[in-house]
């Protein structure tokens, strides 16, 4: 492949359905590898009504350009608006690296335009480094359920493709003064793209206000936490008190323990949250691989050779019937009282 | 018209592994098989295969046609879609099949597609339980140019040409529709899938598998290169060790445990 340069993020806007927080965490990988590079970081952002300010926001956290792309098929997310957009894009851009979250977005389009390119794409990186020999993206993704950790690289194609797992990177700062350009590319889409229509979207009732994909504290509980009366009265109290979301195990969920949502791992939601308590878990790679990122992992199992105390950093090895209350009541007193 | 459903399913070693008999060979780059335990057919693909057998419990003339592309043990992947119910069997065989990317993997399974002819709808799992990367469902839909629909509970045919399907989303369910032919593919809210039952078990040991191999499927050079390189593959490790609070008693290690974490100014 001969003269493809520049990284490339594919942004997302909340505004049309993006994930809140994903851009920034790309620009920040994304601004550790066009260093290394010494290439251009631009980013791509599709929507409908996208103003110069939004792209000059990226720019003050790190992006050199800024493309925009409006077009009333892209006023709300679909695969084969945002692919199509996307693929146009590419093909005018010529990006050496092009980057999107593994958000519900980017698991549909990266690989949507990936093939559409024929190019390699790999899913769900914890990290991306680039190979000082060979200057390739070295891209690395657990495998195995979380078992396994593997490094890939692209063959001889472009754009080298990657999605980023959320919130395994911090959001790139804001600084003062940077400069860049805003671009407007056209898409021209018909809505013949269109190939499928969503027709219902049917919310679970969330309990709190806090959700587990933003939430700073998760507290989580496993097959082991024995009822649903029991997960609302320890996991769910709890969660309430510090101001965090309830999480679960897929065994805690499957059960009935949890309601569905809540699962967190492998094939549930992937949290990174700043505390991550896990009552009762016994610590699978599945679930681990959707939250062992968590700043701060705090353990209470029964069992002393509980794989979860591996990743953890503080553990209580107990029955958490005994434990759960007066934590709880220590923590009501502790957040109430201010610093 | 009977509908004609084609269920595409992996073999993978057994994701239940217990951590500690999960075992690498880094200079192979591959995963050394925990003794005594079976490989299966990928959880999501069995539960693709799962979705497409409730339709034909509706539809009893509806044809399921399982296929899987592997070594030859992978025919215990096809025999087991077969024990399931499903009504045909293929399994794409060839040295030149071993160690493909996700690419490649699409690439062979939209020949087979091809050369198996009319179809309504393709069941997927949401991602292989071995190499998680959720690329090969929707990679084979862009292959064949017909729309994918990806990580869902359930599916339904609304009328012969225009399917119904839920996707699972972070917070709630999608409801889609899209007219056929379709790709679908799975997560493990669709539930438990079926045991085989004893009469489908022997009605499928006499079933013949049809082996498909590079030439029967007209695999171009050119066009199966692969698109990504594993360079690397290893167990890794977790820096750090736990700290555990000792206390007189569980209650007391809670509060201390407390204590700590706003002494970090982690709550
Ligand atoms: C393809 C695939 C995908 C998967 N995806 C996910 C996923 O996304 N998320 C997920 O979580 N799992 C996932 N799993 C399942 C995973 O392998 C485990 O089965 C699951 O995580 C186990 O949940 P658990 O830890 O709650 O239950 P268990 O493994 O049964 O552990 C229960 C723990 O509770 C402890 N315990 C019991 N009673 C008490 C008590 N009174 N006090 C203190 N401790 C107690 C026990 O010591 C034990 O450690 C997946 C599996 C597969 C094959």
């Amino acid at each position: 492949m001969a003269g493809e340069k520049g990284i490339l993020i594919g942004g997302e806007l909340p505004s049309s359905g993006g994930r809140p927080g994903m851009t920034l965490e790309l620009l920040s990988i994304g601004r550790k590898l066009a260093d290394e590079l010494n290439e251009e970081l631009s980013v791509l952002l599709l929507g409908n009504g996208v103003n110069d300010a939004e792209g000059q926001e990226l720019i003050a956290h790190g992006a050199d350009k800024v493309y925009i792309i409006n077009d009333p098929l892209l006023a709300t997310y679909h695969p084969d608006t945002f692919a199509t957009a996307t693929e146009k894009a590419l093909r005018e851009i010529k990006p050496n690296i092009f980057l999107m979250g593994r958000s519900e977005i980017g698991q549909d389009v990266a690989p949507m335009v990936g093939f559409r390119l024929r190019t390699g794409v790999a899913m769900d990186c914890l990290d991306l480094q680039i190979d000082a020999a060979s200057k390739k993206l070295m891209m690395i993704r657990p495998v195995y359920g979380g078992n396994a950790r593997a490094h890939f690289v692209c063959t001889d194609v472009a754009p080298q493709m990657a999605t980023v797992r959320p919130k395994t990177q911090d959001p790139a700062p804001r600084q003062e003064g940077r400069i860049g350009t805003v671009q407007h590319l056209s898409a021209a889409l018909d809505a013949s793209v269109k190939r499928s229509e969503w027709v219902a979207y049917n919310k679970w009732e969330s309990a709190g206000g806090v959700t587990l994909p933003n939430a700073e504290i998760v507290i989580s509980g496993g097959r082991g936490i024995g009822s649903a009366e029991a997960y609302k009265d320890t996991i769910e109290v709890c969660a309430g008190v510090v101001g965090g979301a309830a999480g679960a195990s897929k065994a805690c969920c499957d059960a009935g323990y949890a309601p569905p949502g809540l699962q967190v791992g492998l094939t549930g939601q992937r949290v990174s949250p700043k505390l991550y308590v896990a009552v009762a878990i016994s610590g699978a790679s599945q679930h681990i691989a959707g939250m062992g990122t968590s700043k701060n992992i705090v353990a209470i199992n029964k069992d002393p050779d509980a794989n979860i105390f591996k990743v953890s950093r503080y553990g209580i090895v107990a029955d958490y019937k005994q434990v759960m209350p007066a934590f709880i009541k220590k923590c009501r007193e502790l957040v109430g009282k201010s610093e | 018209m009977p509908l004609h459903l084609i269920c595409c399913a992996k073999q993978v070693p057994d994701p239940e592994t217990p951590a500690a008999s999960f075992r690498i060979d880094p200079a192979a780059k591959k995963v050394v098989p925990a003794p005594g335990i079976a490989p299966v057919i990928s959880p999501f693909d069995e539960q693709a295969v799962e979705v497409a057998l409730r339709i034909k419990d509706k539809r009893p003339d509806t044809k399921v046609t399982i296929v899987s592309l592997g070594g030859a043990s992978a025919r215990d992947v096809v025999k087991h879609g077969l024990a399931m119910g499903a009504d045909e069997g293929i399994l794409l065989e060839d040295p030149t099949f071993e160690n493909v990317d996700a690419f490649q993997t699409a690439y062979v399974l939209s020949l087979a597609v091809k050369k198996v002819g009319q179809f309504d709808a393709i069941f997927c799992g949401r991602q292989a339980a071995d190499f998680d990367q959720g690329q090969v469902a929707i990679g084979l839909a862009e292959l064949l140019g017909i729309p994918a629909l990806i990580n869902g509970q359930s599916a339904d045919f609304i009328t012969d040409n225009r399917v119904t399907f839920e996707r699972v989303l972070p917070d709630g369910i999608g409801v889609f529709e899209a007219n056929t032919p379709v790709l679908t593919s799975y997560s493990q809210e669709v539930g438990q899938p079926r045991y085989p039952t004893l009469r489908n078990i022997m009605t499928a040991a006499r079933k013949e598998i049809s082996v498909w191999k590079a030439a029967d499927l007209g695999v171009n050079g050119a066009a199966f290169a692969p698109k990504t390189r594993l360079v690397d593959l290893y167990v890794p490790t977790y820096e750090g060790a736990c700290e555990i609070i000792e206390a007189d008693s569980p209650a007391e290690a809670g509060e201390k445990l407390a204590l700590k974490l706003r002494e970090a100014k982690i709550i």
